[in-house]
C-alpha cells in the first residue's frame, strides 16, 4: 500500500477543517439565501428603477473577487473600525453577502417564470398579494430555483476554501498546514478532495431527491 | 345587480371602453359577442377589479368598484371569473386547486372546504379526478376545474371571458354544457364567445361590442334575428 507518514489523528485534524467548511458554507448560505429572497422579491416588486441601489449593490458583490471581499473587510471592520471580531464572523457576513448577491437574480428569475395568467386567476378568487405570493408564486418560484440553488450552494461551500485569509482554518487551510509538514502533497490533495466529495454529495442528491418529487407524475 | 355607468378605459394611446352603461340583474345572462379587440374582455377584467379604469364607474351590489375604499379581496369572492386560458395551478391536485382559495379567503374548515370542492367537482363532471394533477387533465378538463375553483367560492356573479377559445373543437362542447347548467341553475353570469349558437339558445340579453362601444344589446331573437345595427350585420354575416 500507499506509504504515508499521515496518521489518525492529521486525519482528525482533517475532519475537523471539513467541519469548518460545513459549518462556514451552513451560516453563509442559510443568511444568504433569506437576504436573497427579500433582495430578490423587493427587486421584482419594486421595478428596475427604484431597485437600481440594490443592483449596483449586488452587483459590486458579485463582480469583485471574494479573497478581495474578505481581506478588505476584516482589514475595515478590525482597523478602521476597531470591533474586536473574529476571523469566523467576517467570513461568515462576506460569505453571506456574497451568497445573497448571486441568490437574488436566482429568485427574481424564479419570480419572473412564474406565468403571470396563474398569479391573475388567484388574485380574481380573492387572494390577496402575500397569499399569492406564499401559495402560488413560492412553490412554483422554488421549483425553477432549486437547480441554480443547488449550483450555487456548492459553489460557495468550495469558495469557503478562501475564508483561510481571515484566519479560519477550514478544509483546505488545514490540507496545507499538513502538506507543509508531510510534503505528501498529491496524496494529501487526494484526501481534502474527498472530503469535499463526502460532504458536497449530499447537497447534489438533495436537489434531485427534490426534483423528482416535485415533478408531478 | 351590477351597474356600468359611462365606463372609459384605454391602454396608452388606444382607447378600449368608450363610455361603456350597461346594467346587469340579478338572474340575468348576457352574452357579449364581437370581434377581437371590441373592448369586451377588458370590460369584464374592470368589473371585478383587476384591470382599473379611467372614468365612469362600475357599481356591484352598491359597492363601487374602483373606489379606493373598497376591499376588492372582499368583493372579487362574490364575483368569479374564468378565463380563456384556465390557470389550473399546477402544485395542486385538483382538489387542491379547488380548496385553496376556501381555505385561505373565506376561511374554511379544511373539512367543509373538501366537502364543498367535490361537491363543485362532482358538478362539472370531475368526480374521478379528484387526486390528479392538472397536468394528467385535457383542456376541457381544466377548464371545468377553474369553473368548480370559482364555483366553490359561492360567488353571486359569474365572468367567463372566451372561456371555450382555447380548446380543441371537439372539448368545447363540455364546457358550454357546463355553462349551460348553471344558468338553467339561475346563476347571474355575463360570458363574453365567439360561440353565437351558444350566446342565442342560453342568453337573455346579447350585447354587442364594436371599437370599444356597445353598439346593440337585445334579448338573443332579437339581436340574431333583426339586427339594427350596421357594423353587427357584418358581424354576423362574417361568422355565419
Amino acid at each position: 500500500m500507499l506509504d504515508t507518514a499521515l496518521n489518525v489523528n492529521d486525519l482528525i485534524f482533517l475532519a475537523k477543517g471539513a467541519g469548518m467548511t460545513l459549518v462556514v458554507t451552513a451560516i453563509s448560505v442559510f443568511f444568504g439565501t433569506v437576504m436573497g429572497i427579500a433582495f430578490g422579491v423587493i427587486r421584482y416588486q419594486i421595478g428596475p428603477w427604484w431597485a437600481a441601489p440594490i443592483t449596483f449593490a449586488l452587483d459590486v458583490f458579485r463582480s469583485i473577487p471574494l479573497l478581495i471581499q474578505l481581506v478588505l473587510a476584516n482589514a475595515f471592520v478590525t482597523t478602521v473600525l476597531g470591533w474586536r471580531i473574529s476571523g469566523f464572523s467576517v467570513a461568515c457576513a462576506v460569505l453571506s453577502f456574497y451568497t445573497a448577491a448571486y441568490c437574488a437574480e436566482i429568485v427574481r428569475g424564479a419570480i419572473e417564470a412564474v406565468p403571470p395568467t396563474l398569479r391573475r386567476a388567484a388574485r380574481s378568487l380573492g387572494m390577496t398579494w402575500a397569499q399569492d405570493m406564499r401559495n402560488i408564486v413560492m412553490p412554483l418560484a422554488t421549483r425553477v430555483a432549486l437547480p441554480s440553488w443547488i449550483g450555487l450552494a456548492l459553489g460557495v461551500m468550495k469558495d469557503s476554501a478562501l475564508v483561510y485569509v481571515v484566519q479560519v482554518v477550514e478544509l483546505l487551510k488545514s490540507t496545507q498546514i499538513l502538506i507543509t509538514r508531510l510534503q505528501e502533497p498529491l496524496f494529501l490533495l487526494m484526501i481534502c478532495g474527498l472530503f469535499y466529495f463526502v460532504i458536497s454529495f449530499p447537497i447534489a442528491r438533495l436537489g434531485g431527491y427534490l426534483e423528482k418529487r416535485w415533478s408531478n407524475d | 345587480m351590477i351597474e356600468i355607468e359611462n365606463v372609459r378605459k384605454s391602454f396608452g394611446p388606444l382607447e378600449v371602453l368608450k363610455g361603456i352603461n350597461l346594467t346587469v340583474a340579478k338572474g340575468e345572462v348576457l352574452t357579449v359577442i364581437g370581434g377581437s379587440g371590441s373592448g369586451k374582455s377588458t370590460l369584464l377584467t374592470c368589473i371585478n377589479g383587476l384591470e382599473p379604469i379611467d372614468s365612469g364607474r362600475i357599481v356591484v351590489d352598491g359597492v363601487e368598484v374602483h373606489a379606493k375604499t373598497t376591499d376588492l379581496n372582499r368583493l372579487r369572492q362574490k364575483i368569479g371569473i374564468v378565463f380563456q386560458q384556465w390557470n389550473a395551478f399546477p402544485h395542486l391536485t385538483v382538489l387542491e386547486n379547488v380548496m385553496l382559495a376556501q381555505v385561505k379567503v373565506l376561511k374554511r374548515p379544511k373539512s367543509e372546504a373538501e366537502a364543498e370542492a367535490v361537491r363543485q367537482l362532482k358538478h362539472v363532471g370531475l368526480g374521478d379526478k379528484l387526486a390528479v394533477y392538472p397536468s394528467r387533465l385535457s383542456g376541457g378538463q381544466q377548464q371545468r376545474m377553474a369553473i368548480a375553483r370559482a364555483l366553490a367560492m359561492s360567488p353571486d356573479y359569474m365572468l367567463f371571458d372566451e372561456v371555450t377559445s382555447a380548446l380543441d373543437p371537439q372539448l368545447v362542447g363540455e364546457v358550454l354544457d357546463t355553462l349551460r347548467m348553471l344558468a338553467s341553475e339561475g346563476m347571474t353570469m355575463i360570458c363574453v364567445t365567439h360561440e353565437m349558437k351558444f350566446a342565442r339558445e342560453v342568453s337573455d340579453r346579447v350585447a354587442f361590442f364594436h371599437k370599444g362601444v356597445m353598439a346593440e344589446i337585445a334579448p338573443p331573437e332579437q339581436l340574431f334575428g333583426a339586427p339594427k345595427d350596421p357594423e353587427l350585420q357584418k358581424f354576423l354575416a362574417a361568422t355565419h
